[in-house]
C-alpha cells in the first residue's frame, strides 16, 4: 500500500498535527507497513460476518434525567492555557 | 519487620490489632521509593505530604474504633493515565505534563472512600500506547529483576513499583494487554476485569471500546479486596455494566477439581519460548493433579484479531485524542491562527508514536479507507468473540502464556512498534472480546519471571482467581521476588 506526498499532507492536516520533512517521511514509510500488515484481514471471507462495535450487550446507559450540580467555573479553568473573562481565549477566529 | 514485603492481607491484620499505625508503613513506604526509585524509574509523581496526612487520618479513625475496610491505611500507586483530583496526571507525555485534575476517577474514589492512601502516580508509554514504557515522554522504567530490561507496558511503571515494593498495589489500564504483560514481565499478578466491571469514568480515554481499568497486586486475596472496592455501576460511564458484583474473597478457594481448562493452541504455537512453555507444562501439571482437566481447543482466528485490534486501537485513538488542541487544558504552542495553535501543540505536544498511531488511525477512518479497514476489524472482532464463545462451550477457563518470552531487553524493540504491538498476541484477543483476564507469575526463566495468563467468560472474573488461589496453595512459584528486593 502506497501513502503519497498528498495522503501524507492529508493525514497531516485531518489530524491537525504540523510534521517536520523527516517525520513526514519516516511516518510515510511507518504507514506502508502497518497498511501491508493489516492487509492480512483481506484473507478471510467476511461478505457473511456482521460487524461488532462493542462486544456486549450493554447499550448506553444513562443516568436518570435530574438536575445536577455542575463543576465550579474555577475548576473548569484551571487548566486553561489562556482565559479572559470566563471563556477560553484563542486567536482571532474571524 | 519489612512492611513493604508483606501483603496487603497481612498489613491489614497488624493495622487491625494495632501492631503497626498507617503512618508507619507509609513511612516505610516512602522511605523504599526514596531508596530505589532513581534507577528503578517507576514513579512518575510522589504524593508524600498527602499520604502522610491521609495514613494519620486513618490511624485516627481507628484509634476512634471506626469500622475500617481491609483496604484501610495501606498505600497504592495508580498509573498517570487515571485522574486523581489535585494530583497531577499526565499519561506520561509533555501533552499534559501540567494538567491537574479537577476530580477523582471512580475508581480512585471508592479506593480512597475504603481508606487506600494514594503513594504516587506511575510511569507508562505515552498515552498507554507501547509495551515497555520506552515510549514515555519522561523516562524509561526498569525491571526490577534486571535493570537492562523492560518492565513492560504500558503498565511498566505500576508493575515494577509492586513487584518491587514500592507499593502494596497499584492500578492500571489495559486495552491489549497493559496491565498484563507488564505483570508478566515484573513478576506480580495483573488483572483485566470483565470490560463494563469497573467504570472508566477518570481513566483518560485512548481507546473506548478497549479500554479496561484494572489492577496489579502480590497475591489473589489482596487482588479479589481490591476488585471488590473497584468493581460496580457507575451511572458517569455509559459503558459501565448494570449487573451485580460477587464478594471476590468467596472466590479464594482451593479447589479445582471438575473445572475444565482450555488450553488454545493457536497461542502455545506463537513463537512461545520453550523455556517458558516448559514452565507452563509445570502449572498445568499441578492443576490436573488437582483435579482440573486440561483440553486443547482452538481459536482460529487468533492471528486476526490482532490486526483487527491494530486497527480499531488506532481509529479511536485518532478520534480520542482529538480534544488534545491547546484551548482546555494540556500544553499549548502559539500559532498565528487557530488551525497553526492546533497544529502545533499537537505536533509539538504528542510523542513519536502517539503521532503514529493518530496519523494511522486517521488514515483508516478516511471516507475511502473506512469500509476497507475499519467495517473489517469489526467483523473479524465478531469472529474473535464467536471463537471464544465456541471454546467456552466446552471449557470453563483458558490457559495461556500471558507473554511469549521473558521480559526483553531495553532498545531491543524500539524502531520497530509493528513487531512490539504483535508481540502482545497472547493478550489482545480477551481485549478486543471484552474478556476477564489475569496474568499471573510462576517461576522464573534465566532469573526473569514468567507469566501465564487465566483467561475466563463475561463476567466470570471470580474463576480467574479460584484458579490462581488453587495454584498459589500449592505452588511456591507464583510468589516471587525481584533482585532489586533482594538485595
Amino acid at each position: 500500500m502506497n501513502i503519497t506526498e498528498k495522503d501524507m499532507e492529508r493525514l497531516s492536516l485531518q489530524s491537525r498535527l504540523e510534521l517536520t520533512p523527516e517525520e513526514k517521511a519516516a511516518y510515510t514509510k511507518s504507514l506502508e507497513e502497518s497498511l501491508d500488515y493489516m492487509n492480512s484481514l483481506k484473507e478471510l471471507d467476511l461478505s457473511t460476518t456482521e460487524p461488532a462495535s462493542v462486544v456486549l450487550p450493554i447499550t448506553n446507559v444513562f443516568r436518570e434525567d435530574v438536575p445536577q450540580a455542575g463543576m465550579d467555573k474555577e475548576l473548569v479553568f484551571a487548566n486553561a492555557p489562556e482565559e479572559e473573562e470566563g471563556t477560553f481565549k484563542v486567536p482571532r477566529i474571524i | 519487620m519489612e512492611l513493604n514485603r508483606l501483603t496487603v492481607q497481612q498489613l491489614s491484620e497488624l493495622l487491625e490489632k494495632k501492631e503497626v499505625s498507617s503512618l508507619e508503613i507509609t513511612q516505610d513506604y516512602l522511605n523504599r521509593i526514596k531508596r530505589i526509585d532513581s534507577d528503578l524509574q517507576a514513579f512518575v509523581t510522589l504524593t508524600e505530604a498527602e499520604a502522610l496526612a491521609q495514613a494519620k487520618l486513618i490511624d485516627e479513625k481507628r484509634a476512634r474504633g471506626e469500622d475500617l475496610s481491609s483496604l484501610a491505611g495501606i498505600p497504592m500507586a495508580v498509573q498517570d493515565n487515571i485522574c486523581t483530583g489535585g494530583v497531577k496526571t499526565t499519561c506520561a507525555s509533555k501533552m499534559l505534563n501540567n494538567y491537574i485534575p479537577p476530580t477523582d476517577a471512580t475508581a480512585i474514589a471508592r479506593l480512597k472512600k475504603a481508606g487506600s492512601i494514594l503513594i504516587g502516580k506511575t510511569n507508562l508509554d505515552e498515552f498507554g500506547m507501547g509495551s515497555s514504557t520506552e515510549n514515555s515522554a519522561f523516562f524509561t522504567t526498569k525491571n526490577p529483576y534486571d535493570s537492562t530490561y523492560v518492565a513492560g507496558g504500558a503498565g511498566g511503571g505500576s508493575a515494577a513499583a509492586v513487584a518491587a515494593g514500592e507499593a502494596a498495589f497499584a492500578l492500571g489500564s489495559d486495552l491489549g494487554g497493559d496491565i498484563r504483560q507488564p505483570a508478566a514481565f515484573c513478576g506480580v499478578i495483573g488483572f483485566k476485569p470483565t470490560f463494563g466491571y469497573v467504570p472508566k469514568t477518570g481513566l483518560i480515554s485512548s481507546a473506548s471500546s478497549l479500554d479496561q481499568l484494572g489492577a496489579f497486586s502480590r497475591d489473589m486475596t489482596d487482588m479479589a479486596l481490591v476488585l471488590n472496592t473497584i468493581c460496580g455501576h457507575d451511572a458517569y460511564d455509559s459503558t459501565s455494566a448494570v449487573v451485580d458484583v460477587p464478594d471476590f474473597r468467596e472466590s479464594l478457594i482451593n479447589d479445582v477439581k471438575g473445572l475444565k481448562i482450555g488450553l488454545p493452541k493457536e497461542y502455545f504455537a506463537a513463537g512461545v519460548d520453550s523455556k517458558v512453555a516448559t514452565k507452563l507444562q509445570e502449572a498445568i501439571k499441578i492443576l490436573e493433579s488437582l483435579g482440573a482437566s486440561c483440553v486443547e481447543v482452538s481459536l482460529p482466528h487468533t492471528k486476526y484479531a490482532v490486526t483487527a485490534h491494530y486497527i480499531i486501537s488506532c481509529a479511536e485513538a485518532s478520534s480520542n485524542l482529538a480534544r488534545y488542541d491547546g484551548v482546555r487544558f494540556g500544553q499549548r504552542v502559539e500559532g498565528e491562527d487557530v488551525l497553526s495553535l492546533f497544529m502545533k501543540t499537537r505536533g509539538q505536544g504528542f510523542g513519536e508514536e502517539v503521532k503514529r498511531r493518530i496519523l494511522l488511525g486517521t488514515h483508516v477512518l478516511s471516507t475511502a479507507q473506512y469500509d476497507e479497514y475499519y467495517t473489517e476489524a469489526l467483523k473479524v472482532r465478531t469472529l474473535n468473540k464467536e471463537d471464544f464463545a465456541q471454546a467456552f462451550e466446552k471449557v470453563d477457563c483458558l490457559l495461556t502464556p500471558a507473554t511469549l518470552t521473558t521480559a526483553y531487553k531495553r532498545g531491543e524493540m524500539t524502531g520497530n512498534p509493528l513487531a512490539m504491538y504483535r508481540s502482545d498476541v497472547c493478550a489482545i484477543p480477551a481485549s478486543l472480546a471484552g474478556l476477564p483476564a489475569m496474568s499471573l507469575p510462576f517461576g522464573l526463566v534465566d532469573q526473569m519471571p514468567v507469566g501465564l495468563q487465566l483467561i475466563a467468560r463475561h463476567f466470570e472474573d471470580k474463576t480467574l482467581l479460584r484458579v490462581g488461589y488453587a495454584l498459589e496453595q500449592n505452588t511456591d512459584q507464583t510468589r516471587l521476588k525481584p533482585s532489586l528486593a533482594r538485595g
